[in-house]
């Protein structure tokens, strides 16, 4: 199957079986290692991608669906010399220990900081109809799709926290 | 995975024409490329219709509202009229999975969800559901997910999704479109089976047909509420789950509506339960009386015995909080 993405703002042509998914199109097929694969079926988070500026799991698409669409990933973010907010802000409060999940928890919280500046509700919201103060329990539901085997979670949170103030 | 040909549908007729054939529908992908991975499903050919225009929520002459089938369920949970008009829908949804899920789930796919049995996802084991004829391995062994109400000898599997519970005690309705052309409508309460014999058939749909939309009723003056209680504070399936919908008049309920997940093959909703609380002035008593009778049929399957009293606790709750009962009311 033919297929173009462009990620992080480069189009690219891959040909490749219809079974191959975005994860692996991005590792295996692009040699972009940043994303990782943990569990593979959606469960932990690590592979996490935006695509066309929103957050899915790159390991449960299929590389074919996303034809034209706009990838996202972690090395698209920031690089060393030049960090994006969230990458600098992870740095600065230890937001790891292993840093396996950090790709993906790094892609979550900037795509996510966007949903709740677009006044998206999470579960925990109070009020469905107010804009959600981004309180530490709002930062914990709306990262739950992405797990910290480490147990990282209370850095990750102060750092989250620091971008969206 | 086994491998499988892929095509895209360019309009709804492509996809109920490849559905007629043989092609499995794919939209989010969520639950199918997971179980596709497993070969628990091992289709020979894909039809996607995310290109499809079915994206948009609309407003219906009738009030209500008109949610196409590939609407992702974040979208849907913050969609403003939603939020305002049907609140137990955006909590349900967002009681739901996780933030990425949610982007790339959609209202079709979800009301489509396999079950969460472990002997489901298990392919070295038996399962009726996944291999008719086979036998059923959850009956007698690991049931702690399982069903208490309309299992049967064959299958006591759940049904997992939050949002479809909420879309039936929103009284919503499937539109599908089938592979001649027509179109017809399902009410939600209609568009599950239970397992009885057969339960790899879970649905009213049939070869050919798109679900294309869910339609929800204009809003009734109500108090909404979606209560799920799982192992997990987020992303866990619910063991069990209560949708609620009730107007209260004169200190009486005038109506309600009840939905119930965890607890059956399809979201649960027994009227003779609504009927028992319409008309009366709330109280914690009339609750249990009504969730007794909800549950009077129910049978535990040893590990999933909890259930049953938490069933009952999860309605009164509900009731007394969508009622504004006063702790110990």
């Amino acid at each position: 199957m033919k297929t173009t993405l462009k990620v992080n703002g480069e189009e690219r042509e891959l040909e490749a079986d219809s079974r191959v998914s975005l994860l692996d199109a991005l590792r295996n097929h692009f040699r972009l290692t940043g994303s990782k694969k943990g569990c593979d079926h959606g469960q932990c988070g690590a592979c996490t991608v935006m695509v066309n500026g929103r957050r899915i799991n790159s390991c449960l698409t299929l590389a074919c669906m996303h034809d034209g669409d706009e990838i996202t990933t972690i090395e698209g973010l920031g690089t060393p010399g030049s960090l994006s907010p969230m990458q600098d802000a992870f740095v600065r409060h230890d937001g790891y220990q292993c840093g396996y999940c950090t790709p993906g928890q790094i892609c979550s919280a900037t795509a996510m900081l966007e949903e709740a500046k677009a006044g998206w509700p999470s579960v925990v919201t109070e009020d469905l109809e107010s804009r959600p103060d981004l309180t530490d329990e709002e930062i914990s539901e709306r990262m739950s799709g992405n797990l910290c085997r480490c147990a990282a979670y209370p850095n990750i949170v102060d750092a989250i926290r620091e971008v969206a103030e | 995975m086994r491998p499988f040909d892929y095509a895209r549908a360019e309009a709804v007729s492509d996809a109920a024409k490849g559905s007629a054939a043989g092609a499995t529908i794919i939209a989010g992908g969520t639950n199918l490329l997971d179980l596709m991975k497993l070969e628990v499903m091992a289709p020979e050919r894909l039809v996607d219709i995310n290109r499809l225009p079915l994206g948009e929520i609309e407003e219906t002459e009738e009030g209500g509202l008109k949610i196409g089938a590939l609407v992702p369920n974040a979208d849907l949970a913050a969609d403003q009229r939603v939020r305002r008009d049907y609140p137990v829908l955006s909590r349900a949804l967002l009681a739901g999975a996780s933030g990425q899920l949610r982007n790339k789930a959609t209202t079709g796919g979800n009301l489509c969800q396999r079950t969460r049995c472990y002997y489901f996802y298990d392919t070295s084991e038996p399962c009726n559901k996944r291999e008719p004829g086979s036998g059923c391995r959850a009956i007698g062994g690991f049931n702690r997910i399982h069903a208490i109400l309309g299992a049967s000898d064959a299958c006591i599997a759940t049904h997992p999704s939050d949002m479809a519970v909420a879309m039936r005690a929103l009284k919503a309705d499937v539109e599908i479109e089938s592979a001649d052309g027509s179109r017809r409508t399902v009410p939600v309460d209609d568009f599950y089976r239970l397992p009885h014999d057969t339960p790899h058939i879970e649905t009213e749909l049939e070869a050919g047909d798109v679900i294309t939309a869910v339609i929800l009723p204009a809003p009734v003056t109500s108090e909404q509420r979606y209560r799920k209680v799982r192992d997990r504070a987020s992303y866990a399936f619910a063991l069990v789950s209560v949708a609620a919908v009730v107007s209260l008049e004169e200190g009486r309920i005038a109506d309600v509506t009840l939905a119930f997940g965890g607890l059956a093959h399809c979201p649960w909703r027994d009227e003779a339960v609504e009927a028992r609380l319409k008309g009366q002035a709330p109280s914690r008593a009339l609750f249990a009386e009504a969730a007794d009778l909800l549950l009077k049929d129910a049978t535990g399957q040893g590990h999933n015995d909890f259930k049953i009293p938490l069933t009952k606790r999860t309605m009164i709750a509900v009731l007394a909080d969508a009622c504004g009962l006063e702790t110990g009311e």
